[in-house]
């Protein structure tokens, strides 16, 4: 996951002024320490998981061989890693959807408290300081089928909870304990977003006839679209990549398969399977993944941004 | 089409603060009123009650027969232009000026011919299909314009519109915003902190200062005789003089200098006098007040002199060619000045003289 934010994390902090150094060596020096870091730690790991994605190895690293794209053919013809490929569709597509939704209808409702607005944010944001792998444990615990509280009310209602045996309780688990993480940071987006919007325009729309919906949905909303559209990029990415200690600490990736990220399947065939080069294989198409988004924001969030 | 009553109207904001207090004002259909103060004095304020974007916390506001303090904005029957223009910038302007007849179920045939008609009425025909953001700023004021007339409401309301033009367009968008209004008949109410534009719109002028009436009256009315020395002060450019006097009989003293008032009596005692900068005048020989002169700007037309008669500053309007000495002596017309009670500023007023005053109004100014 190392090379996935890099791009991201650089476009953002990207708008800063220009300085014209006279001297033909300090501009190299000052690069340096952020040079070296990212070629150690994103650039050489990314170019070692290439090389080993056309590589056979042992499980004990003592022989290789070059495969060409074997590993990669291989992948096409593999049902578990397609079944891996549309949970990551689904996954995504719902952490997304929920998260985003979740957090716009919580920074509609803080824009319009006028004096509490401050103390909501300042809660809205905590989750986002916890530990993914902690908040998986938080919610592993509370829908766990022999101890939870959800389960057992669930339970009353006729519901039979287990995310241990049935595959749909499993995927919506990890929808919600991975969004429930996002929500803050969509949230402050979202709020950002809302306080930007100028209130005479509501006004405006106001007596122009629109009522409180139709305002909403006619002249806010359209103006959160850059921002929208950022966060879903974000929130995918997020899904695909950075959800893995929820994943290992709520299902890891059962029941049979049923939410086997791809993330997560990297990291199961390559560290505990040790079958190293398809692992390394699937790490390469989903940095390619991540390139693709990372283009497709750049390209959709700079154009949309300007009005 | 309608004319507008505020009844005994307050604004309080939580926390006990007033904004504005006890506003009466009947206005007439088709009139033109330009709400005018400085900044704070509740003019915006007592618009958007108007308006319905704040509650009316005391008094009646009635718009045409009906009460509309619980009227929502959209069934007041008026339309704004803010001082921002808010344009939604996500559509074109055809779809701002759209926007408000779509969401009252307008025919497409009615909308389609009210907004052609509006924008022809402000020549923005060829940018119908642009977004608020590839146009001027004069030509989003004219958006702005069309919104509100395409609505054909019965009354505008105008906060500060003209504010973030520059000079020269302010000048002309002025002119076309009487125009238009003289044209359509609409009752309108026009904010400003101008007191140029508020004179050369306003059929009636109202002064507001703290959140209360100073003054209703026409623009000349207004300038000739303000009724406080707020009035005074605010409107005319440059300021009306104000200087401490004292009146005895029919002596006025400001300083050292002695004027007589010819057999005319307005009070006794200390008395505040205003005195127009184009009624002062240079005076030959030992008559009139002695001027010290500090500086002088020159507006072309005009030099204003500022100076000092003995220790209170003055500012004298004087024909564009004229010799300035370091010291004059200045005089005026006993017709032409204005007499406030020093202790609340209130305009002293006694029927012959007020009546004498409004039948010069020459602003001419005097070499």
């Amino acid at each position: 996951m190392g090379p996935v934010f890099g791009p991201v994390l650089i476009g953002i902090v990207m708008q800063t002024k220009r300085t014209v150094f006279q001297a033909r060596l300090l501009p190299y020096a000052l690069l340096a320490p952020q040079l070296i870091i990212t070629l150690i730690f994103f650039v050489w790991p990314a170019l070692q998981a290439v090389r080993q994605s056309f590589m056979r190895e042992d499980p004990f690293g003592l022989s290789e061989k070059f495969v060409w794209f074997q590993n990669y053919t291989r992948l096409i013809g593999d049902a578990s890693y397609l079944n891996s490929l549309s949970v990551t569709f689904v996954f995504a597509a719902g952490v997304t959807a929920v998260s985003m939704t979740v957090s716009l209808l919580f920074a509609v409702c803080v824009n319009r408290a006028i004096k509490s607005g401050r103390f909501y944010t300042t809660m809205l944001v905590w989750p986002y300081a916890l530990a993914p792998a902690a908040s998986g444990l938080l919610w592993w615990f509370m829908f766990n089928p022999s101890v939870g509280l959800i389960p057992y009310v669930l339970n009353m209602v006729g519901y039979d909870w287990n995310h241990r045996l049935h595959e749909g309780d499993a995927m919506i688990l990890i929808i919600i304990a991975a969004s429930w993480k996002q929500i803050s940071y969509n949230f402050l987006f979202f709020v950002a977003g809302l306080q930007s919007v100028p209130h005479s325009l509501t006004e405006a729309a106001a007596i122009d006839g629109a009522g409180p919906v139709k305002r909403f949905w006619t002249v806010v909303f359209p103006l959160l679209s850059p921002t929208a559209f950022f966060l879903a990029v974000i929130n995918i990415t997020y899904a695909m990549f950075d959800t893995l200690p929820i994943i290992d600490a709520v299902t890891t990736g059962g029941p049979s398969q049923s939410t086997n990220i791809l993330v997560y399947k990297v990291y199961a065939d390559g560290f505990i399977g040790l079958s190293l080069g398809p692992s390394a294989a699937q790490s390469v198409v989903l940095m390619l993944i991540v390139v693709l988004l990372t283009v497709v924001q750049f390209r959709w969030v700079e154009r949309k941004v300007q009005y | 089409m309608a004319s507008i009553d505020i009844e005994s109207v307050g604004k309080v904001y939580t926390g006990d603060v007033r904004a504005v207090t006890d506003i009466n004002l009947t206005i007439q259909d088709g009139e033109f009123i330009v709400l005018v103060g400085p900044s704070g004095c509740g003019k915006s304020t007592l618009l958007r009650m108007l308006a319905g974007l704040e509650t009316i916390s005391e008094g009646n506001v009635k718009i045409g027969p009906r009460v509309v303090n619980q009227v929502e904005p959209a069934d007041r029957d008026i339309a704004m232009v803010f001082q921002n223009y808010a344009l939604y910038p996500h559509m074109t302007v055809r779809q701002n000026l759209e926007y408000g007849l779509k969401n009252r179920k307008t025919p497409k045939a009615e909308i389609d011919t009210r907004v052609a008609e509006a924008a022809r009425m402000l020549e923005i025909t060829q940018y119908l299909d642009r977004k608020p953001r590839a146009l001027s700023g004069g030509q989003r004021q004219r958006v702005a314009m069309g919104r509100a007339i395409v609505r054909k409401p019965s009354v505008f309301l105008f906060d500060e519109p003209l504010s973030n033009l520059d000079a020269k367009l302010r000048v002309s968008m002025r002119g076309e915003i009487k125009r238009l209004q003289r044209r359509l008949g609409t009752t309108s109410i026009y904010v400003t902190h101008d007191q140029l534009e508020a004179m050369t719109l306003a059929d009636r002028l109202v002064v507001l200062n703290g959140g209360k009436i100073e003054q209703v009256g026409s623009p000349l009315e207004v300038y000739h005789t303000p009724a406080s020395t707020f009035v005074a002060s605010f409107i005319g450019s440059p300021a009306m003089n104000l200087v401490k006097a004292e009146c005895q009989g029919d002596k006025l003293t400001i300083g050292s200098a002695v004027l007589s008032l010819n057999g005319y009596m307005p009070t006794s005692g200390p008395v505040t006098v205003g005195l127009r900068a184009e009624d002062l005048h240079v005076v030959s020989g030992d008559e009139g007040m002695q001027f010290a002169v500090d500086y002088v700007e020159e507006l072309g037309s005009q030099r204003l002199v500022h100076g000092l008669v003995g220790d209170q500053s003055i500012t004298i309007a004087l024909a564009g060619e004229s010799e300035i000495p370091a010291t004059m002596r200045i005089g005026i017309d006993p017709a032409r000045l204005h007499f406030f009670a020093a202790e609340d500023g209130k305009r002293i007023t006694t029927a012959d003289r007020t009546a004498a005053a409004i039948d010069v109004p020459s602003p001419v100014p005097v070499g």
